[in-house]
């Protein structure tokens, strides 16, 4: 490695931070326009259903234990889960599934 | 108002035990690639305390081990943590409008997928010690598992890492769903990302863009078009 390690984490960690604040510290004001302000509300839903499919499917040892996790995580949450719950229901499903598959 | 910040700070450190239990698992995964980019523990665990990005470090960590410049390393960093400018947008409507410039840098350090999911779904106004009281847990979490990846390598066994890593996911289902249930417009928007995430993902075509670029790209796409669609009111915008 020619360059020094720290200096690539310092730059990676600026541009990061850059990113993370600049729209919370630059916009202070509540936005009114509709198209926009509906733009935000659904950002965070659609944002976490594309990152949970199809990304769920790969993430564990077999498709079918993640396939398994993915029903019941969506099952569990419909009918009121707690986030704590639903992510260690998660687990377990998996962990299950693939002692009896892998 | 002191026991507010303290009531936030105990519930965020509460809802953040799942996220830390996600980040330790995932990023064990992360400190074995900064192991094969010829990182060592220190410094893969800096890098984690600070950046907190899992696709972000894993494509930096790469570049670092190829000998990229430095130039490149940001470019790239800033491409996969782009998503983040548009959680930032959404907090940004989600705090009080009056909260201190102090404050909101101070958020800004952990923005994070899960963090921002967490603290979006919040009912009302979002207290900033909640996002503290999430990344006091979460933070030690990322860094640890990460120093763990690097020092120990593979020596959890895979049945537990294989599990852990699907508690992140859990996670997001908690979150999306519970509104979806409530709102047709949301469930339709949740199976719409679904099928277009799949197909992006599926067709070859678009393998040359990253994993980071594709969520910023079916986000934006997808949220403008129920915007437009779809128009919230106002008195809607916080029920959620």
């Amino acid at each position: 490695m020619r360059h020094n390690v720290y200096l690539y984490i310092l730059g990676m960690w600026l541009v990061s931070y850059l990113i993370r604040v600049l729209p919370l510290t630059l916009i202070r004001r509540e936005i009114t326009n509709r198209t926009i302000r509906s733009f935000l509300y659904y950002v965070p839903y659609v944002t976490l259903a594309v990152m949970t499919f199809p990304a769920i499917l790969t993430a564990t040892q077999s498709p079918i234990s993640a396939a398994l996790a993915l029903i019941l995580g969506l099952a569990l949450a419909w009918f009121g889960g707690s986030l704590f719950q639903v992510s260690v229901a998660c687990c377990v499903i998996v962990f299950v599934a693939e002692l009896i598959i892998c | 108002m002191i026991t507010d910040r303290k009531k936030w700070f105990f519930k965020g450190m509460r809802d953040g035990i799942p996220i830390m239990l996600g980040y330790f698992a995932v990023s064990i995964a992360l400190g074995i690639s900064a192991r094969n980019a010829g990182m060592t523990a220190p410094q893969a665990t800096i890098a984690s305390a600070l950046i907190m990005a899992s696709a972000g470090q894993y494509i930096g960590f790469t570049l670092i081990a190829a000998g990229a410049s430095y130039l490149e390393v940001v470019v790239m960093e800033a491409i996969a943590n782009a998503r983040y400018l548009l959680m930032s947008c959404a907090l940004s409507q989600k705090v009080d409008s009056a909260l201190p410039l102090r404050h909101r840098l101070l958020m800004g350090l952990w923005i994070t997928d899960e963090i921002f999911g967490v603290s979006v779904s919040v009912e009302g106004r979002l207290n900033p010690y909640y996002n503290y009281g999430m990344a006091a847990v979460a933070t030690p979490g990322w860094a640890l598992g990460t120093l763990m990846g690097v020092v120990l390598g593979n020596v959890l066994p895979v049945r537990v890492v294989s599990a852990l890593s699907v508690g992140l996911f859990g996670m997001f289902m908690s979150i999306f769903v519970p509104p979806a249930r409530k709102n047709r417009i949301i469930a339709a928007l949740v199976v719409v990302s679904f099928a277009a995430s799949y197909a992006f993902n599926a067709i070859s075509a678009f393998d040359g863009i990253s994993s980071g670029m594709k969520i910023i790209l079916l986000t934006v796409v997808i949220s403008l078009g129920a915007a437009l669609l779809f128009p919230v009111e106002k008195e809607a915008d916080h029920a959620a």
